[in-house]
């Protein structure tokens, strides 16, 4: 691994698969009446957040903790940045601290690579504007391969607000990666411009996204993209985009269905799909401690490759 | 002032029709004689090497100077060193200091740190509207009279179709050429680098190539209807070109500029080899292949008039910040002339003689200002390039006070031998090493 997860980007399919591998080990530890591993003790991992947070904050908490590392969270409304202080000098300040780790999240894109470039620590990436929110990609590819086996020759269709969603560059990124056949969709407003090179097949229309399709991932829709017109109502985006219980019908048999959340019901997503059995919603959520516990432990030196089982041990 | 006769170089003067090797005699201040083996007489000789060029003094007609205001940026004497170290005898710089120059008292206050600094020439150019909010016409005729060579709300468009009308008339009365920042402020939005695969790759919001040309087409259209005399900024999108072409092709009076960086770059930059270096922001963007290969077509076809930097100092801490958070702009003036050689002389995509209309001869005829030309009796602004010099750009030994670049160790092929100004030479690049 190299010294930072700044994004899917920079991992090779041997880098994805042993976090996955690992992840599964990881996996194993929440299942156990005590909760936690030594792994990480005497490590120091801050989660500095810039931007509200609940499932992927708690989600590193919980795996920092369960491998017994040192951990503490800062709230930006509560820390100097509200005074001022510029992402160099918080990170530089953390820095001087020298924790092993920092989480970060922050409504720049681009912010982790800033920070990577001052500090020693280790960097993860928990979000970064609309560029990449690797862990996210990696419990999802985790939650697919565990009910499909297998990554490539799936069709996987991704569905909603493509333009300002760091979700969908990392998912694009691994899932092409790993083999995936990745179909996306949604409003030609929120499309990026350019995605044509993204190897991915871009349809407007939802039905011949999801036809088929192995497992159907819905993007949340945030309300206030109302205001910039990409779209006239959330009404008539449901009606034009929202997953329903008729369009899950058009998906594989055994389609899965996603959602990283928060999730907008009524909205991307009728309710009944959403609570249905086809989704995995919840399994994702469970399913993100293992990984990020797999991520944390493998950028803090991990063990010599192919042995990773001991951390479990 | 001592006479001098500088012997040996190649004169390429194209506003008079001169390209080969001639002597160049000045003195007081002026060009007095150029042609083949002139007598020394009382001048002193000056051998330069046959390898270099004697051209008339270069102009930089787009430059911020910072000054009054932001002067922890740049300010008019540490921008004019850098002007003369890039080879430039002559800036023109633009109104949006702070205050903004929208009145005699800013452009006297500018004139007054130029003649402090006695570098280069020093042409402000003053706001089109109050303040640059586009409502009301500046007091055009007490900035003419005050020493503007032209008028711009650079960094932003003027906003409204009428306020356009307006300036292209009333600065018509002058002959003043009005500058255009085009930017269609609504499709431009909160964009920071241009729309495309990579700003979508990196999760920027973009700026499509048509915010800059929708704007030109409007700004060609009111030249036409008022016969004024309209200047399209660091132009950056194919469409603008076309757009331009178009105005050329029925007679409209507008001209138009490009960037070395929008000709040097593209937008790869921004992912590439530093990941959101903020030194790949400006503004315009820096835009795709596609682009960037039709500023080169307009350069060479004579479509683009001029080459400015669109010098943008910005101090260190300004940009060592989150990409959507970096103020745009890069420094220009000590890269121009060595990109230039490297990406359009060398090869083979303009003439030297070319280039010279390009940096010299045109912006001193479209901002009606003294240069451009070695003829008898005009003022003794000379730069003497190094067409073969071996550069590394270095932000270590830059004049400017901001080193916001993204050459910094750039190695490239050409470069500035000297500078004179009047006939007083006031920079020397050590690297050559004349005797001037």
């Amino acid at each position: 691994m190299k010294k930072d997860l700044l994004g899917i980007a920079d991992l090779s399919c041997d880098e994805i698969y042993r976090i996955l591998d690992t992840a599964e080990a990881m996996r194993e530890i929440g299942g156990r009446t005590i909760k936690k591993v030594p792994t990480l003790r005497g490590k120091t991992v801050v989660n500095l957040f810039y931007e509200a947070s609940t499932r992927t904050r708690t989600s590193f908490e919980i795996a920092e903790k369960r491998l017994s590392a040192d951990t503490l969270s800062i709230a930006v409304a509560t820390s100097s940045v509200q005074k001022g202080e510029t992402l160099v000098d918080t990170a530089m300040n953390l820095e001087a601290m020298a924790p092993d780790m920092i989480v970060v999240r922050h409504a720049s894109s681009g912010a982790c690579h800033l920070m990577s470039r001052i500090c020693r620590s280790r960097i993860i990436n928990a979000g970064d504007g609309m560029h990449e929110h690797p862990t996210q990609a990696l419990l999802d590819a985790f939650t697919i391969r565990q009910r499909k086996k297998r990554l490539d020759g799936l069709k996987v269709a991704i569905v909603g607000d493509l333009l300002h969603s760091r979700v969908l560059r990392s998912n694009v990124l691994l899932l092409t990666k790993l083999g995936a056949e990745v179909w996306v969709s949604g409003p030609p407003t929120l499309v990026p411009p350019g995605i044509d090179r993204f190897g991915v097949r871009v349809s407007t229309a939802v039905d011949e996204a999801v036809a088929d399709a192995d497992v159907i991932m819905m993007l949340r829709i945030q309300q206030e993209r109302m205001q910039g017109a990409f779209f006239p109502s959330l009404r008539e985006y449901f009606n034009v985009f929202g997953l329903t219980t008729e369009r899950v019908k058009r998906a594989k048999r055994d389609v899965i269905i996603m959602h990283p959340g928060p999730m907008n019901r009524g909205v991307e997503i009728a309710s009944e799909v959403a609570d249905g059995p086809y989704s995995v919603i919840l399994e994702q959520v469970a399913n993100g401690v293992a990984v990020r516990m797999a991520v944390l432990y493998l950028l803090a030196g991990g063990v010599e490759e192919g042995s990773h089982a001991e951390a479990a041990a | 002032m001592p006479k001098r006769l500088l012997k040996g170089a190649r004169v390429v003067d194209p506003a008079n029709g001169r390209d080969g090797a001639l002597d160049v005699l000045i003195a007081d201040g002026r060009v007095i004689r150029v042609g083949p083996d002139l007598p020394a007489g009382d001048a002193s000789v000056v051998e330069l090497p046959h390898d270099l060029v004697i051209c008339p003094g270069l102009i930089d007609m787009h430059v911020h100077l910072r000054e009054p205001g932001q002067e922890h940026k740049e300010t008019v004497a540490t921008g004019t060193a850098a002007a003369v170290a890039g080879g430039f005898t002559a800036v023109a710089c633009m109104p949006n200091t702070s205050p903004v120059n929208d009145n005699a008292e800013v452009t006297g206050y500018i004139l007054r740190k130029a003649a402090e600094a006695n570098l280069a020439r020093v042409y402000p150019i003053g706001a089109v509207s109050r303040g640059q909010k586009g409502e009301q016409l500046a007091d055009i005729a007490e900035l003419r009279e005050a020493g503007c060579v032209a008028l711009t709300d650079d960094g932003r468009p003027v906003a409204t179709a009428l306020l356009m009308r307006r300036a292209l008339e009333y600065a018509g009365m002058f002959g003043m050429p009005v500058i255009e920042h085009c930017e269609e402020q609504t499709l431009k939005g909160d964009g920071v680098a241009h729309e495309g695969f990579h700003a979508s790759t990196l999760g920027l919001r973009g700026i499509p190539g048509e915010a800059e040309s929708i704007m030109a087409q409007r700004d060609i259209a009111l030249a036409e209807l008022t016969h004024g005399v309209v200047h399209i900024a660091h132009l950056s999108a194919r469409q603008t070109l076309d757009a331009v072409r178009y105005g050329k092709d029925r007679g409209t009076r507008v001209t138009c500029e490009v960037t070395p960086h929008h000709f040097a770059l593209t937008d790869e930059l921004l992912g590439a080899p530093i990941p959101y270096d903020t030194n790949a922001k400006m503004n315009p963007p820096l835009r795709e292949e596609a682009d960037r290969d039709a500023m080169l077509h307009g350069i060479a076809d004579g479509s683009v008039d001029v080459i400015a930097t669109d010098h943008a100092p910005h101090h260190y801490d300004e940009k060592h910040v989150e990409f959507d958070q970096a103020p745009f702009g890069i420094t220009g003036l000590e890269t121009a002339v060595s990109l230039c050689f490297e990406k359009l002389v060398h090869p083979g995509i303009v003439t030297l003689s070319r280039l010279v209309e390009l940096l010299s001869v045109n912006p001193a005829r479209i901002l009606g200002v003294a240069g451009g030309s070695l003829a008898e009796g005009a003022p003794a602004d000379i730069t003497i390039l190094a067409p073969d010099l071996a550069v590394t750009v270095s932000t270590a030994r830059m004049r400017s006070k901001s080193k916001n670049t993204p050459f910094n160790g750039w190695q490239l092929r050409g470069g500035v031998a000297a500078t004179i100004v009047g006939g007083r030479t006031v920079f020397v690049n050590e690297d050559v090493g004349l005797r001037l």
